[in-house]
């Protein structure tokens, strides 16, 4: 679709945010994606989620490697600055960015090649190195853009539209991401924009680094019913281990929930997240516990979703760094040269 | 022992200030402080002087040298042939004594007989019982091991004449701080000085004496003023992985910036470095510090430049200014990791698959890598592509004499083309790869500069001038046509080559990097054989317009390079169109550096044969 120009149109009842923009204003351009890919429901999540939060655009850079959801950046926030880097790297590029300057709102986006496979060295050490980002892993389980072969994160058994059936045991994005030491991880399906956008805005505000694998079928090579990650599967087998709500900083708490029910965890800048127990006494807090849930429901063939795990207590790289306050890229001449004297002095270390 | 010398004595070699002492020793043995301790009080001593480390890919048990070439005249090349040999590693004793020139001398531990078939009539022995010395005198087992080490300087200091005290003020320069130390080094070089003063005719008549040589001047490892280059060319990220002989460059950035680079208020640091996964992260990471606007760099060698190729390839058609620093050492696939070449020069100046091509710059002393080092974040900035510092082994890792660094406060770093926000309220409409002024260098905005102007979506994939994904294929040969004007505007931003200052000679010698430390030897030695050239350095690829003047104003050119396939001479031909007539190779690629000797031979030859082939003669 992408011979047509996307529309400009604006309702005239389409309500302003708090920082006076509409959605329109998060939106990028029209997609390329087959129609029904699950990837432009993410996108229109993205969108929500941002305008919702009024996260100003512009503050925001969008990273992303190769592959069909490596094209999502352009379809949200068209006023951010967006990098389509290379093939399995754009955890290093989100990285070096995000080094760079502290201060924007970093959202990485990749897919299951891209980070289970050709990226999957980069991915482990992303999290590892804590880097304060928004990292969606955009999962379908097949290689849409090279037209369907079965990917990493491919279940055991499960098949393609060609009927490619997978020989080897699934890689598990989420686990993986909560064993490496990912402060924030959780799991979604690209048709539950109701779980989908609270859990953005939560990843978006955490401070650290947030992971979130999110189910978006393929409809053009991996929908069939003997696929795990087609709707039919993803619908009748996701279980969400919570509810969740966010609540930006800036917001009044309304909501009430009977006692008992919820739990609430407030994020570093004061927005909260609410969760709402769904009667298995989830705690997302404890990390053994939450790998023990992930794994028992995958052994039911249940897809676990939600905020799978969080920990606020651990530090970003800056802060591990001790990097100045200041972002490393504004820095000036002044700042940065030590000068001729010094240099002297160092010479005379040489002599 | 006396026997010994007796027995083998010949006239032994007569220099002043102009021979070759090599030291053989045993990886992990701490040899390398004793040995750069020798060097460096030469150097304090005003004579110039040129060490070469040849080491191996080892930690310890292995055989390694350290050879340092003194020369009153100031050749700070490789020579053949070693004049004095300390002998230390029985693995190679015998390789090494046969190395020795007749006349030579060889130091040997002679606590231990020396086999007979070690025993030459031509060369002189100087035997010091180094390990009973170092028993009697020691009582810790790692003390015996490493004061042998500084037994054998304090002994040589007595054979060549070197300033007792001198010697002294090193071990009270490199043990500052740890005053513990100082006595007991003092005593072992005491050691070896009286015992070869009680047992020998000191000094040797291979001697040294003072000199002046060496006024203002300093001596330093390539790799330190790289990483010093760095933090002065405000380099705020450096992505690295370890690859020797690349490693001490962040090293000595790391070193520098905890140095200088602390804030003052808070104590928080003013960079930042990360040791990544591999170099395809490490690249991948000082490129998107550098597309976020800050000045990055990583530093590898061949195999990390092999890794490093497809996210060059992305850094030039997406316009992401970013450093590296590839210090060469001898390839295909590991090769030698710790012999140097200048092997990686067509691998990098077309880095990448597809149309590509690479800013090089060619640092032959440690103040050039100091200098580009910090100019390369200007000239990516400016160019918006990648700037790759072709340094080697050799010059990275070895310490040289070169002129004190220095740093012009006026100057003020060039971030290129990049619009700000008020910059940004006055244009119309922004395109990312717009060329507003012809040259090929479009306008760059960092990420969250405005509101509502000068976002962008940077791609590795084909695109338009507003950054905009297009299979046109007019469209994308437009840019590629623009790429191509680009690096024809960059050639202005690189530093010039260096000629000679003789010119109008029918033969010229074209070179670049540490091949440049055999030249002037080189020019002086044909001089006296009554053969004039004139010379150019080049300094950076793409190459500047003169270098094709120079070759066409000469009948013929030597090229020469450290490498098997010519490359340097392949870039000539494909860039300036040179005929394969024009010149002549002159090559080494053995992993140690070039000599002035092979040189000069291979011109002599190549002479020789014009002349009777007819060619020569005009």
């Amino acid at each position: 679709m992408s011979y047509i120009n996307k529309p400009k149109f604006k309702h005239p009842q389409m309500q302003a945010n708090d920082i006076g923009l509409t959605r329109r204003e998060y939106e990028g351009t029209l997609t390329t994606l087959c129609g029904g890919c699950g990837h432009d429901s993410i996108s229109a999540a993205i969108i929500q989620a941002a305008a919702d939060m009024s996260l100003e655009p512009h503050r925001v850079a969008k990273i992303s490697g190769i592959g069909c959801s490596s094209k999502i950046p352009s379809y949200f926030l068209s006023k951010a600055h967006g990098f389509n880097s290379v093939h399995g790297r754009m955890p290093s590029v989100a990285t070096g960015a995000n080094i760079a300057n502290k201060e924007l709102y970093y959202i990485g986006i990749s897919g299951d090649g891209d980070s289970a496979s050709i990226g999957l060295g980069q991915f482990c050490h992303i999290v590892r190195r804590r880097i304060n980002m928004l990292y969606i892993v955009a999962n379908n389980g097949t290689y849409g853009l090279t037209k369907g072969q079965l990917s990493a994160t491919a279940d055991l058994g499960s098949k393609t539209k060609s009927g490619e059936e997978s020989q080897f045991d699934n890689i598990d994005m989420a686990t993986l991401a909560i064993e490496l030491g990912a402060s924030f991880v959780a799991r979604s399906f690209s048709g539950d924009k109701k779980q989908l956008i609270p859990l953005i805005q939560a990843g978006l505000t955490h401070k650290g680094f947030a992971f979130i694998d999110v189910i978006s079928p393929c409809v053009t090579f991996n929908n069939t019913d003997f696929s795990t990650h087609g709707y039919k599967n993803t619908w009748e087998n996701h279980v969400a281990l919570s509810g969740v709500d966010f609540v930006p900083m800036r917001e009044e708490i309304t909501t009430s929930y009977a006692p008992g029910k919820e739990k609430e965890i407030t994020l570093h800048d004061g927005s909260v997240v609410h969760l709402h127990k769904t009667g298995n006494n989830y705690d997302p807090t404890d990390k053994e516990n939450a790998l023990h849930h992930i794994n028992e429901h995958k052994k039911q063939g249940k897809i676990a979703t939600g905020l799978l795990y969080i920990n606020q207590s651990t530090s970003d790289l800056h802060e591990l760094q001790e990097t100045v306050d200041k972002p490393l890229n504004s820095l000036s001449n002044q700042e940065l040269c030590p000068g001729s004297e010094a240099l002297n002095d160092i010479n005379n270390t040489f002599r | 022992m006396s026997e010994l010398i007796q027995s083998s004595q010949v006239a032994g070699l007569s220099k002043v200030n102009d021979f070759v002492v090599k030291f053989a020793n045993v990886n992990g043995s701490g040899s390398a402080s004793a040995n750069s301790m020798f060097a460096k009080a030469v150097f304090r001593m005003g004579i110039p002087i040129s060490p070469h480390n040849i080491f191996p890919s080892n930690i310890q048990g292995l055989p390694t040298w350290y050879e340092v070439r003194i020369s009153e005249q100031g050749y700070l090349g490789r020579r053949e042939g070693v004049d004095l040999i300390v002998a230390m590693n029985e693995q190679t004793i015998g390789k090494d004594i046969a190395s020795v020139v007749p006349g030579g001398y060889v130091l040997y531990d002679s606590s231990k007989v020396l086999a007979n078939e070690l025993l030459r009539d031509d060369v002189n022995y100087l035997p010091i019982p180094l390990k009973d010395i170092c028993l009697e005198e020691f009582e810790k087992p790692a003390q015996r091991q490493l004061f042998k080490n500084i037994v054998y300087v304090g002994a040589l200091s007595a054979f060549l004449n070197i300033d007792f005290e001198v010697l002294t003020g090193l071990v009270g320069d490199q043990f500052r701080g740890k005053e513990k130390l100082i006595l007991p080094n003092i005593h072992a070089l005491e050691l070896g000085h009286h015992y070869a003063s009680d047992n020998f005719n000191c000094p040797l008549s291979l001697q040294l004496k003072k000199s002046d040589k060496n006024k203002g001047k300093i001596l330093v490892d390539g790799n330190t003023a790289t990483g010093l280059g760095s933090v002065y060319g405000g380099a705020t990220v450096a992505a690295w992985y370890p690859l020797t002989p690349s490693t001490s460059v962040v090293d000595n950035f790391s070193k520098y910036c905890q140095r200088l680079r602390i804030d003052a208020g808070t104590g928080k640091k003013k960079y930042s470095i990360v040791q990544a996964e591999d170099e395809l992260a490490a690249i991948g990471i000082a490129i998107g510090a550098g597309w976020n606007g800050a000045r990055a760099f990583t530093a590898t060698s061949g195999p990390g430049i092999s890794l490093m190729q497809e996210f060059l390839g992305l850094a030039y058609f997406s316009e992401v200014p970013v450093v590296l620093f590839n210090i060469q050492r001898v390839g295909p696939s590991t090769g030698m990791p710790t012999r140097s070449q200048q092997g990686d020069l067509l691998c990098c100046a077309y880095a990448s698959h597809g149309d590509t091509k690479h800013a090089l710059l060619f640092p032959a002393t440690p103040k050039e890598c100091f200098d580009y080092a910090a100019s390369a974040f200007d000239i990516a900035d400016r160019i918006q592509s990648p700037v790759i510092v072709m340094s080697d082994l050799e010059l990275g890792m070895n310490e040289q004499i070169c002129e004190p660094l220095n740093w012009d406060d006026k100057s003020q770093y060039d971030r290129g083309k990049v619009l700000n926000a008020e910059q940004l309220e006055e244009i119309e409409k922004y395109g990312r790869y717009l060329d507003s002024d012809g040259d090929g260098i479009p306008y760059r905005t960092y990420p969250g500069t405005h509101p509502s102007k000068g976002s962008y979506f940077t791609r590795g994939s084909s695109h338009d001038s507003y950054a905009a994904y297009t299979e046109d294929g007019t469209v994308y040969a437009e840019v590629m046509d623009r790429l191509t004007l680009k690096m024809k505007t960059a050639v202005d931003y690189l530093p010039a080559p260096e000629f000679s200052e003789s010119t109008g000679n029918r033969f010229g010698l074209v070179y670049l990097g540490t091949t440049a430390s055999a030249i002037t030897e080189v020019i002086d030695d044909l001089a006296k054989k009554g053969i004039a050239l004139d010379t150019l350095r080049i300094r950076a690829f793409p190459f500047h317009t003169s270098v094709t003047e120079f070759i066409d104003a000469h009948e013929l050119v030597y090229v020469i390079e450290q490498n098997r396939d010519a490359q340097l001479k392949s870039l000539l031909k494909i860039e300036c169109n040179i005929q394969e007539e024009k010149m002549r190779s002159i090559l080494s690629y053995d992993g140690v550096l070039i000599t002035a000797q092979h040189i000069e031979k291979s011109i002599l030859e190549s002479m020789q044969t014009l002349e009777e082939s007819g060619k020569a003669s005009a």
